[in-house]
């Protein structure tokens, strides 16, 4: 069903491919057998080389009508061609409104969803092909923190059972008789009392059981850890704490991270790079100083001009930019540029030609901290207050 | 239209009802809860007024009391469990505790009003909008139906929800969160109140949106001229639009003081301890400050100060002895007007 759903989709999505010229080249690993390719995933990456790559990502969710023979009446464009890096031991911020795909990224980057078009790689590896025993090589490697500690930790489960879970279905990482002792080991590292292992979540605050979510996603010592809104749901005084264990671990498991939030400050605080998304595409993609100081897409300086500074002196003469409406359908996206129909600078030209991710010509070659890529027709700098 | 403008100044114009009493007053408000686990007490002796046209910001983490005394002051508290033991709301100087049931209908609604964190569940989700708001005037000032549509329609334009008048039969399902929260303002706004609370009314929001839903309220707060009383722990939000702030801790108010004071210079160390938790350019790559601990049980605060076991100031007088609301001077002893901080050592605090 998902194999015809594919081909399907491929067809429709030939003229959706984002050209991206200057992302790197993929150095692909053909593996001939299972064991050539788990051999592949276990090899290490050196600091500061890509490990992830994804190239023109795409997830469409089919919208049907009539019960017992469904016809597909559309599709929900939730990512639309996207392609992106991440290298070792960095941060990717990817920051966005709600609905603008960010979420899907990241279950299609844990292949918890079907790609309906695009490869993601992993160590030259295309994650979205991989089954039997090279997935579940791939899946150890890459873990998940959640946005919510209320719903993502089971009730009836103890803490112990919750931290351990992960090795029943890897028990090559830790051996039957191990697994209490590594339990409480990552519950040392995450900051709590070793001694819990036996409390259930109900018996933690939110940031305590953030911790616990953290300690899951550090079981199997994976190299990737994506984390959907991690601090959103926590106390202002908890976020601090949390988001300073994050950077610790960082360090001390030599961890990738993706950081999916909406919160521009902490995104800034934690990213090396920044991505910016608008109704599942990629609209800039660079350095935090490229994108917080020097943003050239309409949409980022939109969105950072809106962002409240928590300073009371900066009220008075800051430039606001306030967008009209609300985002379109994902279902069915302005043609052209998506952010057309809520931009200031829209012309004709861009209700017809799909602006590229790339580096800006008037940009292309100079030195300057504008010289990233952004998927704008006019890009132009444009300095935004912000916090 | 997206417009590009240029932030004015906010100060509202604040006007002196005749006789000098302010708007709202809240004094010496408790409220605690009857559990199964014991006695929760969720707020512990709050004061604040708010005039006509100000903007007064009650900052807080979960669990504060920030939305109990909110709702003690609406009058929609759930009693039980909840009871007030003591303590005065006094609107334009009569104290709604004593009235009753009938004279505070009157006042609920039409001269004070309420908009709630989260528009999906505090709209009803099987009558259409439209209806919602003509309730009001039904309701309070007994139009018919089509009159009270009529009405509902103009609000929806005056919120500027797009195409009001074929909208107004649409259910909020059908409505984005950003509309939604429009029409929460619309419903709060319709009989003209001198007073809105605002319970967290753009935390579920996008900033673009969030940026939008502020930009209106404050517009409608000018126009009209209300006290706004706004629940939030957004420090960038409060930054914005309030006048002056009063943060609260464990069901206390640990600090007030006018807007630019507080930013400059806090005089309670939880303050100080939320805006140093903020992320700052010069700090990238090192850690947070953080506020170390968790925030109080209420069914067990700490003795004395209850935020003492967090504090890095703490001293053997902050478990024992509980901090009033000192009135923070100027180290020569000049008073701030306005200000306030209930820590024994506010001094080392604002000057040291």
């Amino acid at each position: 069903m998902a194999e015809i759903e594919k081909k399907a989709a491929v067809d429709r999505s030939d003229d959706i491919q984002d050209a991206t010229p200057n992302v790197t080249e993929v150095e692909t690993v053909d593996a001939a057998t299972e064991e050539a390719a788990v051999e592949a995933i276990e090899a290490p990456v050196e600091r500061g080389e890509p490990i992830l790559q994804v190239r023109n990502l795409v997830k469409h969710f089919p919208l049907t009508q009539g019960i017992l023979f469904k016809r597909q009446i559309g599709a929900v464009k939730a990512v639309d061609g996207i392609s992106f890096d991440l290298y070792q031991g960095e941060t990717l911020g990817i920051v966005g409104e709600s609905g603008c795909g960010k979420s899907t990224v990241a279950k299609l980057l844990m292949t918890l969803e079907t790609a309906t078009a695009g490869e993601v790689f992993y160590k030259g590896q295309d994650i979205t092909r991989l089954s039997g025993r090279a997935l579940r090589a791939v899946r150890r490697n890459i873990q998940m923190v959640f946005q919510d500690p209320y719903t993502s930790l089971n009730p009836r489960m103890t803490v112990g059972d919750i931290i351990g879970e992960p090795y029943e279905i890897h028990p090559e990482v830790a051996p039957k008789g191990d697994r209490r002792r590594k339990v409480q080991e990552l519950l040392d590292v995450v900051g709590l009392n070793p001694e819990y292992i036996n409390r259930y979540p109900h018996q933690f605050s939110g940031g305590q059981r953030q911790r616990i979510g953290i300690a899951r996603g550090l079981a199997l010592n994976p190299e990737i850890i994506i984390c959907d809104e991690p601090v959103s749901a926590l106390d202002v005084s908890v976020q601090a704490q949390v988001i300073n264990l994050m950077e610790k671990l960082q360090d001390e498991f030599n961890l990738s991270y993706v950081f999916i939030a909406h919160d521009l400050s902490i995104v800034r605080h934690i990213s090396d790079r920044v991505g910016v998304m608008y109704l599942g595409k990629m609209a800039e993609i660079g350095t935090d100083t490229e994108i917080y100081d020097h943003p050239t897409h309409p949409y980022t300086q939109a969105l950072l001009s809106a962002v409240p500074v928590p300073d009371p002196e900066s009220r008075e003469g800051r430039e606001r930019i306030i967008l009209a409406g609300d985002v379109p359908s994902p279902a069915n996206p302005p043609s052209g540029c998506r952010f057309r129909t809520r931009c200031w600078k829209a012309e004709d030209r861009c209700s017809k030609e799909v602006p590229l991710l790339a580096v800006p010509e008037r940009f292309a070659g100079s030195d300057t901290p504008a010289a990233h890529e952004s998927a704008c027709h006019f890009a132009e700098e444009k300095d935004v207050v912000h916090a | 239209m997206t417009t590009i403008e240029k932030t004015t100044s906010a100060t509202s114009r604040v006007e002196e009802s005749d006789d000098g009493t302010p708007l709202l007053e809240v004094r010496d408000l408790h409220v605690e809860f009857h559990t199964r686990e014991g006695l929760a007490k969720a707020v512990n002796g709050v004061n604040y007024s708010v005039r006509a046209g100000e903007t007064l910001a009650v900052l807080g983490e979960s669990g504060s009391g920030k939305s109990v005394t909110a709702q003690a002051i609406m009058g929609i508290l759930d009693m039980p469990p909840g009871k007030i033991p003591q303590g005065q709301i006094l609107y334009r100087g009569e104290d709604m505790l004593t009235m009753s049931n009938e004279e505070r209908r009157k006042i609920r609604g039409r001269k004070i009003a309420m908009i709630f964190q989260d528009a999906l569940s505090a709209l009803n989700p099987v009558l259409s909008v439209g209806y919602q708001l003509g309730e009001m005037f039904r309701v309070h000032q007994g139009l018919s139906k089509k009159e009270a549509k009529a009405k509902a329609i103009e609000l929806m334009d005056r919120v500027r929800i797009p195409a009001a008048k074929e909208r107004v039969g649409d259910y909020p399902h059908q409505f984005s969160g950003g509309m939604r929260q429009r029409i929460m303002i619309a419903m709060a706004l319709a009989l003209e109140p001198d007073l809105i609370i605002a319970d967290e009314p753009t935390t579920a929001l996008d900033v673009t949106v969030q940026a939008q839903v502020m930009d209106l309220l404050a517009e409608l707060q000018r126009e009209y001229n209300m006290g706004l009383i706004l629940i939030t722990h957004d420090l960038g939000v409060v930054a914005d639009v309030a006048d002056k702030i009063a943060v609260m801790y464990a069901g206390r108010i640990v600090e007030t003081a006018p807007v630019h004071e507080l930013y400059k210079r806090p005089a309670h160390p939880y303050a100080r301890g939320l805006l140093e938790s903020i992320p700052r350019l010069d700090r990238k790559g090192q850690e947070l400050y953080a506020i170390k601990g968790l925030p109080p049980n209420l069914l067990k605060v700490p003795s004395g100060c209850a935020f003492n076991p967090r504090c890095p100031k703490a001293e053997d007088i902050c478990s024992t002895e509980i901090p009033v609301l000192h009135q923070v001077t100027e180290q020569d002893g000049t008073e701030l007007p306005g200000r306030g901080s209930a820590c024994h050592f506010w001094k080392e605090t604002l000057h040291g």
